[in-house]
């Protein structure tokens, strides 16, 4: 698609798979204190058929400690969809976060400022 | 491209802390490139949908008119130990919906700008939007052509940056060249914070 104006659809068709159909609509309900690299992993297996196809796709990303970044690209769903989904699932027990996010870099320890940079000059 | 691992050999610990730093610049400066020269995964790629809200012109319906737009970051990870993670996020560039995404300045360490001397003006909107913001920031100057037109003082001088930014030359095809733009952000950062620890002290 070369541009909205080549579309034949108009603008209020929006995308044509609307990504919110996955949380049934909800876009307001994910927690605030999850953001692009607040890590998550999950708790316990889960059994096919158990949760949805979305919530279940989400749960094969985070078996390992992944940010919800990763999970986003993984799943292949926005970002916003996927805060919706993983709420769900720390509600439920499936999965556990932790936001260690400073609100500014000043708030960053020297000491963890001193270990990034001796992390950068070793790669 | 190589990357530092293909795959991750240190699993992060749940209560690890993530860091994240920012690459803006004009459209293809070479931001994926700075990203995928340091990162021990091939850049992935996250969307977000952001919602413009603009009031109708004419003020008599006071109608609210909203507009989605989807707005896509390459970013990469550096596992610095199993306690501490490094995620860089490379903002789109030709998409101005990306300065409304409050969440991706919110906690930034820090960020690259990554300026083309052919095309100076297209950092000057990262470059506002970090100042507003208080996020410290470094100017990479990529001469990824090989050749250097402009001396590090004359690209200072049209960027009007503050006199205590960095700007420095790279090329972000060599992993070391991004190494060093890290490294000079990460002691700025550091000389940043060292200067308001020593005023709080004062006070």
């Amino acid at each position: 698609m070369t541009g909205e104006d080549s579309a034949w659809f108009d603008e209020d068709a929006g995308p044509l798979a609307r990504p919110y159909t996955f949380t049934r609509g909800r876009t307001h309900v994910a927690r605030d204190d999850l953001n692009m690299i607040t890590l998550v992993v999950a708790l316990r297996r889960f059994h096919r058929g158990e949760l949805d196809h979305a919530h279940e796709r989400i749960l094969e990303c985070c078996q390992d400690p992944i940010s919800i970044a990763e999970v986003a690209a993984g799943a292949d769903l926005p970002l916003g969809v996927v805060k919706v989904l993983l709420s769900d699932l720390i509600e439920q027990n499936y999965v556990i976060f932790r936001t260690g996010l400073a609100k500014h870099s000043s708030a960053t320890s020297p000491d963890t400022l001193q270990k990034v940079l001796d992390g950068i000059r070793e790669l | 491209m190589e990357f530092v691992s293909s795959d991750r050999t240190i699993r992060p610990a749940i209560n690890a802390t993530a860091l994240k730093i920012l690459i803006a610049g004009g459209f293809g400066v070479g931001k994926t490139t700075l990203v995928g020269s340091v990162s021990e995964i091939e850049p992935l790629r996250t969307e977000e949908q952001l919602t413009e809200r603009s009031t109708g012109v004419d003020d008599i319906t006071g109608v609210e008119q909203k507009r989605t737009t989807t707005v896509a970051l390459d970013f990469g990870r550096i596992t610095i130990s199993h306690e501490l993670i490094l995620y860089l996020f490379g903002t789109p560039g030709q998409d101005r919906f990306w300065f409304m995404w409050d969440e991706l300045a919110q906690g930034a360490l820090g960020a690259i700008v990554l300026a083309d001397t052919r095309r100076l003006a297209s950092c000057f909107a990262a470059i506002d939007f970090f100042e507003e913001r208080n996020v410290p920031f470094v100017v990479g100057v990529n001469c990824f052509d090989g050749s250097q037109m402009y001396t590090v003082d004359e690209v200072r001088g049209a960027l009007d940056v503050d006199p205590f930014v960095p700007v420095l030359l790279c090329d972000v095809r060599r992993r070391e060249s991004t190494k060093d733009v890290l490294t000079a952000l990460l002691q700025h950062i550091m000389s940043l914070t060292g200067h308001a620890q020593r005023a709080a002290a004062d006070n």
